[in-house]
């Protein structure tokens, strides 16, 4: 039986060195939190400051006025990026929750959907300025002209895996006994698909919808060449159409204070929208999507 | 060599789950002490509180005294210091899976500072010898990796992992029970040639076990030390009636 | 007869996903075949981008692309991580939870709100304090010479770290978590310090989903692209100091596509956008398989 012969010393260098370090990691965990959460307080803090003033009655009703002139609005970016999300959610929210069937329902566990949800993955990292270019050659350049239609498909089909993968996260907590019950009672599968599990689910599926909603709600490559901004008022589908992030790019680098000033407030506007469906969606899934289902 | 352990009026909580009430007993040196009772009746949380690990869990709370050879190891010295000198075997064994077999053994060290590669060597192989591990891994030291060995194999690596910083005293949480009969064995024979070096507690569901390695046995029941005594007198002639009821097997 | 409808339905909606990806390759493809003929894929080495005589080199964009998305890997990996190390590891359970709903909503700020601060908060405020310093320490580098704007390179490579922050870090807070307990539990019990038992314990068992979740944050400064356009200069230039006016493929196609009046022209666009989605897909991929082998069993959330 082996023996210590060289037993162990104090090694008293050593031990003030870890202690130190110990402190350090400390310290410097701390300082990177600060630093990351300094620019996120600084942006709301300048969100506020410069554009709540700006939010009054002419901007959520009037026009853009004449180039530089105080007292416009951004009102047809706000009813244009209605119209555009509206489309985007009619085409991206139906195929979307369907996918997201697909992959819970039938496809469980099944090689063909892993692969669709590795790909609505590595879909979700493509840059959305080329979905944008992939929309104008599919719907601009046939049709020859911007419209509100390919804005809308261009916002929607960017929805279709968003919307696919947190439809199938939360139809997957549906637990097993419900889906039996709903068979054992003589309903056909697609009934109790979609009036039982979908319906159970139905919160949660809902806040994935909304989380995609405002994602798409904030983006502006892909409307850059589809949906191309218009100054006027106009909803018509085929034709180019105002949005909100979209103004917001065309003022900020614009030359007129008055137009930084409205993108300030435009800004603050989409993010007030943005955080209400975060913090929403994270009071309903830390209560509990499902609680009504057991 | 090993040392002694006196507990004094030990306490410990869980929240507000009071999980140790007044414990107080002599671990004696170099010898192995076995703790035995019924699922949940506090030994591994008693355990625990000797090398200051329960207090990892945010709402733990511990009061009473512990001396680790005459050191109070709540107020004399700190938690790092305690569980260098106080190792730690646990239930389910938890190689390193990111390191091979000779850095999961040189780990212990290579926190404490000591890089020198021939005394990293020495005790390596020195810890494995000691764990009954080191003829069947000798060839394989940085080949392999520390998860890639079988269950009792892993386990006798965590030893020799505890072993080569050179503790005081060894505590094994139910060691063998995630183990098949033979691994049991050699483990149990391993006890028997550490005790000499070491003092160990070891924490066991097996009451043969405990019967066949230690030479003091302490008895816990819902947070309290019930006996604590030679091991021949608690299985053969229990002073308390409700350690006869659990030797014998009315219950648990 | 109803059921195997429904199901067919489903199916081709999840198909739909494979049919997005096809959809952009073939569009995109089609739609740059001038400039793939013309320049073959001497495009991507060629610097001179000169839309008046149908002259055009990818290379600027290219090298802008890698050089901002380098300076943001630089600047944001230490904070993320640094971030959830903290949150993970060190910080106080009352406070976790507010603490990362703050990153998580870092995430959702739209690239054009982030562009809009960038432009008239961070760009100031680089001209005025940082660079100055940046170019009395470092100017002897070459990378950090006058003339100054704020905006160009530097400035994009920091909104876009500040961008790609929530998502390294999130990712790395996911693998970290990941980690069993009793790896934790073993390395203290050996006498480690706090540090010592996240080095040993969390971070080198995590580390290969870390490496992936850097991956994925590089993924998404390579395609970034509103904040990029506003602050990088637009210039189709390739200089040494970070403190000059660039470009990258993104902030190119965005500022020059709607002017980009032949054929041509638009088909060079549409050629790097063509690699950028190509880059990009690949990126996130390898990133992903990374992610997915450590967190292996859960599905990954949608991010």
């Amino acid at each position: 039986m082996a023996t210590m012969a060289t037993p162990l010393k104090k090694n008293r260098l050593n031990h003030h060195w870890r202690w130190f370090a110990n402190h350090l990691a400390s310290v410097l965990a701390v300082l990177a939190t600060i630093l990351v959460i300094a620019p996120l307080v600084a942006i709301f803090i300048d969100l506020v400051y410069k554009g709540a003033s700006s939010l009054n009655w002419n901007f959520f009703t009037r026009l853009p006025a004449p180039v530089g002139e105080p007292g416009g609005g951004m009102a047809n970016a706000i009813i244009g990026s209605a119209v555009l999300l509206g489309l985007a959610s009619l085409i991206g929210i139906p195929i979307g929750i369907a996918a997201g069937i697909y992959l819970s329902e039938y496809g469980r566990g099944t090689r063909l959907s892993n692969l669709v949800r590795f790909t609505a993955d590595v879909l979700n990292g493509v840059p959305s300025i080329v979905m944008g270019i992939a929309v104008y050659a599919l719907i601009v350049v046939p049709t020859k002209t911007f419209s509100a239609m390919a804005g809308g498909t261009a916002l929607g089909i960017m929805m279709i895996p968003t919307v696919a993968r947190t439809s199938e996260e939360m139809l997957l907590m549906v637990p097993h006994s419900i889906r039996e019950a709903a068979l054992g009672l003589g309903v056909p599968t697609w009934r109790s698909v979609l009036s039982i599990t979908l319906k159970t689910a139905m919160p949660g599926v809902i806040t994935g919808c909304m989380l995609a909603f405002a994602r798409v709600a904030g983006e502006t490559a892909p409307l850059l060449f589809t949906a191309l901004g218009n100054d006027f008022w106009s909803t018509r589908l085929n034709q180019p159409i105002e949005a909100l992030p979209l103004q917001i790019y065309v003022y900020a680098l614009g030359p007129y204070d008055e137009w930084h000033r409205l993108a300030w407030a435009g800004s603050l506007v989409l993010i007030v929208l943005i955080v209400v469906s975060v913090a929403l969606v994270r009071y309903v899934t830390s209560r509990g999507v499902l609680k009504g289902a057991s | 060599m090993g040392v002694g352990i006196e507990v004094n009026g030990l306490n410990a909580w869980y929240g507000t789950n009071h999980t140790l009430l007044d414990i107080t007993l002599h671990i004696p040196a170099n010898e192995a002490t076995a703790l035995i009772g019924p699922s949940g009746c506090g030994k591994s949380t008693f355990v625990r509180c000797l090398n200051r690990m329960h207090e990892t869990n945010p709402i733990a709370k511990v009061t009473g005294e512990v001396k680790v050879g005459g050191v109070d190891i709540y107020n004399d010295t700190t938690a790092v210091e305690v569980r260098r000198r106080i190792g730690m075997v646990f239930q389910r064994p938890n190689p390193f899976p990111t390191m091979s077999i000779y850095d999961n053994v040189a780990s212990g060290l290579k926190l404490n500072g000591y890089r020198n590669r021939r005394v990293l060597d020495e005790v390596v192989q020195r810890s494995l010898q000691n764990a009954a591990l080191w003829d069947e891994v000798k060839d394989d030291l940085k080949k392999k990796s520390g998860a890639s060995l079988s269950g009792g194999q892993q386990q006798r690596l965590c030893i020799a992992r505890a072993l080569a910083v050179d503790p005081e005293v060894l505590l094994m949480d139910e060691p063998a029970s995630a183990l098949d009969p033979v691994s049991t064995a050699k483990i149990e024979d391993l006890i028997f040639q550490l005790k000499s070096q070491y003092t160990i507690v070891i924490v066991t569901h097996n009451m043969q076990q405990a019967a066949r390695v230690a030479e003091r046995t302490g008895f816990f029941l819902n947070g309290r030390l019930i006996e604590f005594d030679s091991t021949h007198k608690i299985f053969t002639n229990p002073s308390d009636k409700r350690t006869e009821d659990y030797i014998t097997g009315r219950f648990g | 007869m109803a059921d195997s409808t429904f199901r067919w339905l489903m199916l081709l909606c999840a198909l739909s996903i494979f049919g997005i990806v096809a959809l952009i390759a073939t569009e995109l493809v089609t739609h740059c075949d001038i400039t793939l003929k013309k320049f073959g894929l001497k495009f991507f080495l060629g610097s001179a981008w000169n839309p008046v005589n149908n002259d055009f080199g990818a290379l600027p964009f290219v090298y802008g692309t890698l050089v901002s998305s380098l300076i943001s890997l630089i600047l944001a990996v230490p904070l993320a991580v640094g971030v959830a190390i903290f949150l993970t590891e060190m910080c106080p359970r009352a406070l976790r939870g507010a603490l990362s709903f703050l990153t998580e909503l870092l995430a959702a700020i739209p690239s054009v709100v982030y562009g809009l601060w960038a432009i008239f908060v961070l760009v100031p405020l680089l001209r005025g304090y940082v660079d100055p310093v940046l170019i009395k320490l470092l100017g002897w580098t070459g990378f950090f010479t006058q003339p100054d704007f704020g905006i160009g390179m530097f400035a994009a490579g920091v909104i876009l770290a500040i961008m790609i922050l929530p998502i390294i870090s999130s990712l790395t807070r996911e693998v970290m978590t990941a980690v069993p307990h009793t790896q934790r539990e073993a390395v203290l019990a050996l006498g480690a310090t706090r540090w010592e038992m996240i080095r040993m314990g969390v971070l080198r068992n995590a580390r290969i989903g870390i490496v992936g979740s850097i991956i994925l944050g590089l993924g998404r400064a390579l395609g970034e692209t509103m904040a990029v356009a506003m602050v990088i200069g637009s210039s189709p230039t390739i200089t040494k100091s970070l403190l000059a006016p660039a470009a990258t493929m993104a902030s190119v196609i965005a500022n020059e596509f709607a002017e980009a009046s032949d054929d041509t022209y638009r088909s060079a666009l549409i050629e790097i956008g063509l690699a950028l989605f190509i880059v990009t897909i690949i990126v996130n991929m390898f990133a992903r398989l990374l992610v997915w082998a450590v967190t292996r069993g859960a599905p990954a959330r949608a991010t």
